[in-house]
């Protein structure tokens, strides 16, 4: 069985993003980019599936521009056999991803596409969901636990109350919450050797997918800031001013 | 105009957080809503005020609201519908995506203001940036955020119900089992009042410190994600940008130290009260009232006080 996974370039988690000062967007200039965290759990999943003997090959897929080319790498460095960097517009829809991906996926054939249940840069959380429901396959979203054993997913999921378990016919669509699995480093040695591995490039006009924005950004602002507030010296204070000055017990 | 809402439910109950997208819909138009689940369910939808229509599908493939059943069912509904939105819960999340595919619309996550029918204002990079977006897409599939619009009542409303018959889907999904905390507290999303620990609680055990204190107060308890990442609590305790997003009226964070990822799933808490060793912890930076202390002294103090 082959697995594929697709990745995103986005801007590092540890860094705070910068409202740009025309409002229109989130400054990405000269900001350090990485692989969106969740997509680093889906690609540590699925190669930790072939390292069971569970699937044969896994594929990335980063949908973007030309720099996520060092995503692809890096996935391959935790162990991706292979890569396809579709060329587009930076940061395009999820639904204009999924539409490229059904084309990939009716291309590749794969048991399986694990993705990160979303993207820190937009927040979106759509992408799996939305390839589950182009290609009429199950989905088992926010996993915390994955199993395949006869042509079926059984995957647990993370939902408001507690945890869900499915079971999903095989080829399906797994989406990865944090809890999911603990993505290794890449070593130096799999990094030397991920540069050498198959990356092929082809444009999303070429896949036939309309992949003109839904969405129209009209203005990004920075949220109102909180202020600090007092700080108290003792619970009594603490007590009478949540009594008599916040109202609020 | 008319709003299509998916009224999501647990254990036989409307969610509260569903009750605040029917607020949010209410903004849009007219509402009906969907229940996928028991009459008792579609019965307590027909008494939300503001609710003009209740659809209720029966059939036993809904019950789980698994999004492959679900998400065909709204999607042969939707023609006369100008909006479908759910609460931006586990359930909307899982479900309308796929809706939105099948009906060729790029969706709208966590809507925090409604500013016109076709305009929406939502937060991204973990709440670091509002961003407001226009949809130019003839139906908008939106999921809102329940800290944002005020729970519509439960009772006063008298709609009709109208039965809808089930539609074909890929039986590609079958629902296995759920563990759901058995907590008599009040639900961590909509509590008015949340008492939250982080890494500083230390242990599993020592978390429950915490409980005489939410006792006392009648509060949700919640957790940082370095909490549950240390195994204290459950994942379903976790307050952030990957948790839960909640907007009490207290938030007390004790152990907390403020990550940036947690502070995107509390900081529009109205009062925000913070206990922490670290004079330097950015908790801070955003609490109401600060308190540098140890926490393990100021739990029991506080429920003391309390009973005054």
């Amino acid at each position: 069985m082959k697995i594929l996974v697709p990745v995103k370039r986005v801007v590092d988690y540890n860094i705070k993003p910068r409202v740009k000062a025309d409002g229109s967007g989130v400054d990405t200039t000269g900001v350090k980019m990485s692989m969106n965290p969740f997509d680093e759990i889906a690609v540590e999943e699925a190669v930790r599936l072939r390292e069971k003997g569970a699937a044969s090959e896994v594929v990335v897929v980063s949908v973007g521009v030309q720099k996520a080319q060092d995503t692809l790498r890096t996935a391959m460095a935790m162990g991706a056999d292979r890569a396809i960097l579709v060329l587009s517009e930076e940061s395009p829809e999820p639904l204009a991803v999924a539409k490229v991906l059904r084309k990939l996926v009716e291309k590749e054939e794969p048991g399986l596409v694990i993705l990160g249940k979303q993207a820190i840069d937009d927040d979106m959380n759509a992408t799996g969901q939305m390839l589950a429901g182009l290609l009429g396959w199950g989905q088992g979203t926010f996993a915390s636990k994955v199993e395949i054993a006869d042509g079926h997913a059984r995957v647990s999921r993370e939902i408001d109350g507690g945890t869900e378990e499915v079971s999903l016919t095989l080829p399906a669509i797994i989406t990865a919450d944090l809890r999911l699995n603990e993505p290794r480093y890449a070593s130096l040695p799999n990094i030397m050797k991920a540069k050498k591995k198959p990356l092929e490039t082809i444009e999303a006009a070429e896949l036939g997918v309309d992949m003109k924005p839904r969405l129209s950004v009209v203005s990004v602002a920075e949220p109102s800031e909180r202020k600090a507030g007092i700080k108290v010296g003792s619970v009594g204070e603490l007590v009478e001013k949540l009594r008599n000055e916040a109202k609020v017990i | 105009m008319t709003a299509l809402v998916l009224l999501d439910h647990e254990e036989g109950q409307i969610r509260k957080a569903a009750l605040s997208a029917v607020t949010a819909a209410a903004q849009l138009g007219d509402v009906h809503v969907l229940v996928a689940g028991d009459a008792s369910i579609a019965q307590a939808a027909a008494a939300v005020p503001g609710v003009a229509k209740v659809l209720h599908a029966a059939d036993a493939r809904y019950a789980h609201e698994l999004a492959e059943p679900l998400a065909a069912l709204i999607v042969s509904l939707a023609g006369q519908y100008d909006h479908i939105v759910a609460a931006a819960g586990a359930t909307g999340k899982n479900v309308l995506p796929r809706a939105a595919a099948l009906l060729d619309v790029q969706p709208i996550p966590d809507v925090i203001r409604i500013v016109d029918a076709e305009t929406f204002v939502r937060p991204i990079y973990a709440g670091n940036a509002l961003a407001t977006v226009k949809s130019s897409d003839a139906k908008k599939v939106l999921t809102v955020r329940n800290a944002a619009f005020d729970a519509a009542a439960s009772t006063g409303g008298n709609a009709p119900i109208e039965a809808v018959d089930a539609v074909d889907a890929p039986a590609v999904s079958k629902f296995e089992t759920v563990q759901l905390s058995d907590s008599e507290r009040p639900d961590l999303e909509t509590a008015r009042v949340v008492v939250s620990g982080g890494r500083g609680m230390q242990s599993e055990e020592k978390f429950h410190t915490l409980d005489p204190l939410a006792d006392a107060l009648g509060a949700a308890i919640g957790a940082s994600r370095a909490a549950v990442d240390s195994g204290f609590v459950p994942n379903e305790y976790q307050v952030g940008q990957t948790g839960k997003i909640v907007a009490p009226e207290l938030y007390m964070a004790f152990g907390i130290s403020g990550a940036i990822q947690h502070l995107a799933g509390m900081k529009d808490s109205r009062v925000i009260v913070a206990i922490n060793k670290d004079p330097e912890a950015p908790i801070f930076q955003v609490a109401d009232y600060g308190m540098e202390a140890d926490l393990f002294e100021v739990v029991p103090q506080l429920v003391e006080e309390l009973k005054k």
